[in-house]
């Protein structure tokens, strides 16, 4: 390996750890506030990618109408509380009503007004629209729900919704693959590296999001309550931080993150209905060596999977995969032994 | 849409299981397991459209249909094959478009000795000729036949230093192993051999490695569109050499996902992707556009894939071997399943989509060099690449 090959795997490396990066970020932002290992979070990977892909082919594609469908399920679930006697009919109620619908009408406008055949930038706001209004609805009709369970249910119910998100994929976009174009269209040569727009965007939205959610997370409202629940539930309760918004706001950010991940690695690799898990899993492995609690940590996680995942594909590219996630096991006995074991409250 | 497509075929697949319930026993039944859904699915979708397309009477019988899916899951296609053998008792099972699921599909047929014509792409499904394998037959061309075309490509091409890159999986091992002897037989140096992951991020590693090796020509080995990333990444490094790509590849999602990546790749294939431009002189071109015809008009245009193209030709074996058959038995009984057996195993002349079928016991594919070409796309189109030697 000469020094030129070494700062190519080197480039490849820190691209792909940038998006590793990202989605762990997301994955201990989500555990640390509802106590949800997050699974489906590589399903907003393809969904993201996917539904630019099929805008661009000039179709609504059909995470549109899951949108609308988990924005009926929440009215409804809201009208029937009030027949329940649950609830009352009042100007609160129509103003959550008219929040939760707000998405779905104003993708479901963006679509009329022309988006699939409009330019790129309204196709990718008609995406993150249409998508990222997920997150916080799939929070509101499975997880909020059952906010109180153990880890192990959340997880499980996790599993559930990754494969019926990654079914609800093949049945939207179909068994193949799609490439969406560049954000950014350059290519740059720097010695013997060769920088694609695709590649500099990466960097370059991975870091200016990391900082934003340093900035998010420690300086506003917001992200002081997110902190404050994810440190103790209960006393944020006791201080007025409801923990169903905080849950729903951390959702609404791992999708947004998701989604945008999916955009930026759309004209880098080709995507499948199911390749997001793969990826996510990778941000998953990142997340661990954060102990699921410290961001840069995870940060930090990513960049050693992206550097040894480009490193490992050049000498023994067969067990590449092998050889990344083989990674998680000397982190996981150094956390055992280091970490006294606790029961779970 | 492609959804749009998936639920016309379901819709065909509820048809033809509908048409199933009321017909009457004396019928013959054909049996048969795809992958729909799942990694597989991109072969196995034409695979189920074609299906659907074929005649509901065979030599004066009508034919009963029940077409399952395994979700590309060699255990649900096992699970599939039982309840096709026991609750169904179907005369034939065709079918399993993967080469795992194909071989899971063997032991199945044998114990239950009902014929089975496999799609999959894997030698090992009919060789080496056995008492399981009796019972099994292979509609598709051994792969050995299409690297062999590779091959003599390569060689008439002048190649001398090749790379191959595969899927990290059997179909990309089949390949190597049928790649490296035959590149060595046309006497050419193997410098590199590479794998990668159908969901890869990247194939950066992989792709320096191969260009660092300096090869005259690259072998790219996956199934579907995911062999389009090694071919971008590859001209993405400034590779101008020749590029191969294997025949599991030839639909027009491929050409949609490598784009301008895939203008002058080397493809080989049966007849049926490009029989507009076969001479009127081969007797494949009429078979051949039938099938494209019946196809295309259902799909629309442009959707023809080889893979559905094996289903027919499989299914042409069949309905030319049931005339003989229904005289020694009834369908549905033992006697039926083993003179059709039998009388698959004696096709002579078999025109089919892909090739001519002409099966003996020790070989239960039957297709020769007739059934290889060499394609390449030129303009975003297939186009058959003049005569190989």
């Amino acid at each position: 390996m000469d020094s030129s090959v070494a700062l190519i795997l080197a480039q490849d490396g820190i691209v792909n750890g940038a998006i590793y990066g990202l989605l762990g970020l997301a994955l201990v932002l989500v555990f640390s506030v509802t106590r949800v290992i997050f699974v489906p979070q590589g399903e907003f990977v393809t969904f993201g990618a996917l539904s630019l892909a099929v805008l661009q082919t000039g179709a609504i594609p059909g995470t549109f109408w899951l949108l609308l469908a988990g924005t009926a399920w929440v009215v409804c679930g809201g009208i029937m509380s009030i027949a329940a006697g649950k609830s009352t009919f009042g100007m609160s109620f129509t103003i959550a009503m008219l929040k939760i619908s707000l998405p779905a009408v104003v993708a479901a406008s963006l679509i009329l007004a022309g988006a699939p055949r409009g330019g790129l930038a309204i196709q990718i706001l008609t995406t993150l629209v249409i998508v990222v209004p997920l997150g916080s609805l799939l929070y509101r009709i499975v997880y909020a729900p059952l906010a109180s369970s153990s880890i192990l249910v959340l997880l499980i119910v996790s599993v559930a919704v990754h494969l019926a998100f990654e079914s609800a994929g093949l049945l939207f976009f179909g068994a193949e693959g799609f490439r969406t174009p560049a954000i950014v269209d350059l290519s740059l040569k720097l010695g013997p590296l060769f920088l694609s727009g695709a590649a500099a965007s990466v960097i370059v939205v991975a870091a200016v999001l990391m900082l934003l959610l340093v900035v998010g997370l420690g300086m506003t409202v917001f992200g002081k309550a997110l902190r404050a629940t994810a440190s103790n539930a209960t006393g944020a309760r006791i201080v007025g931080i409801r923990p169903d918004r905080a849950g729903s706001l951390a959702f609404s950010i791992a999708a947004f993150i998701g989604v945008l991940s999916g955009l930026l690695i759309g004209p880098m690799t080709t995507i499948y209905y199911d390749g997001g898990f793969l990826i996510a899993l990778k941000g998953f492995v990142a997340a661990i060596i954060g102990g699921l609690h410290s961001y840069p940590l995870a940060v930090f996680g990513a960049l050693f999977v992206g550097l040894s995942e480009s490193v490992a594909s050049f000498y023994a590219s067969a067990f590449k995969d092998a050889i990344v996630f083989a990674l998680i096991l000397p982190v996981l006995l150094w956390r055992s032994i280091r970490a006294p074991h606790r029961e779970e409250e | 849409m492609k959804s749009m497509k998936m639920l016309q075929g379901i819709a065909i697949c509820a048809a033809t299981s509908m048409v199933a319930v009321v017909a009457s026993h004396a019928d013959i039944k054909i049996g048969a397991t795809v992958s729909a859904t799942g990694p597989a699915a991109s072969l196995g979708i034409p695979y189920r459209n074609t299906l659907g397309l074929l005649p509901k009477e065979v030599a004066g019988q009508k034919i009963e249909w029940v077409i399952l899916d395994d979700g590309s899951d060699p255990t649900n296609a096992v699970k599939n094959a039982r309840k096709l053998t026991s609750e169904d008792s179907v005369d034939i099972i065709l079918g399993a478009n993967t080469s795992p699921i194909a071989l899971a599909l063997v032991d199945v047929a044998s114990e239950t000795k009902t014929p089975f014509i496999a799609m999959a792409s894997s030698i090992r499904i009919v060789s080496p000729m056995d008492d399981k394998r009796y019972w099994v037959f292979k509609a598709s061309q051994a792969d050995a036949l299409m690297v062999g075309a590779i091959a003599d490509h390569m060689k008439t091409s002048n190649v001398k230093r090749a790379a191959f890159i595969g899927a990290n999986d059997a179909f990309g091992e089949s390949f190597w192993a049928e790649f490296e002897p035959a590149a060595k037989k046309a006497g050419i140096e193997i410098v590199a051999s590479e794998r990668f992951n159908r969901t890869d991020t990247s194939v950066t590693g992989q792709i320096l490695k191969i260009v660092g090796a300096k090869p005259d020509a690259v072998f790219i080995a996956a199934v579907g569109t995911p062999a389009a990333l090694p071919a971008i990444a590859l001209k993405e490094r400034g590779y101008n050499g020749l590029q191969y790509q294997s025949h599991a590849v030839l639909n027009a999602d491929f050409l949609r996902v490598g784009g301008k990546a895939l203008e002058g790749t080397f493809f080989p294939t049966g007849a049926m992707l490009i029989p507009e431009q076969l001479p009127d002189s081969n007797p494949i071109k009429k078979v051949a556009l039938d099938y494209v015809t019946q196809y295309e008009k259902q799909f629309g245009a442009g959707t023809r894939a080889t893979f559905g193209g094996h289903a027919y030709d499989s299914f042409l074996t069949f309905a030319n071997a049931v005339p003989a058959a229904l005289k020694v038995g009834k369908p549905g009984t033992p006697e039926f399943r083993k003179a059709l057996r039998d009388e698959i195993e004696k096709s002579k002349d078999v025109v089919g989509s892909h090739g001519i079928f002409n099966i003996t016991p020790m070989d239960h594919i039957g297709l020769d060099n007739r059934a290889r070409m060499i394609v390449t796309v030129k303009d975003g189109t297939w186009k058959l690449v003049p005569q190989l030697p």
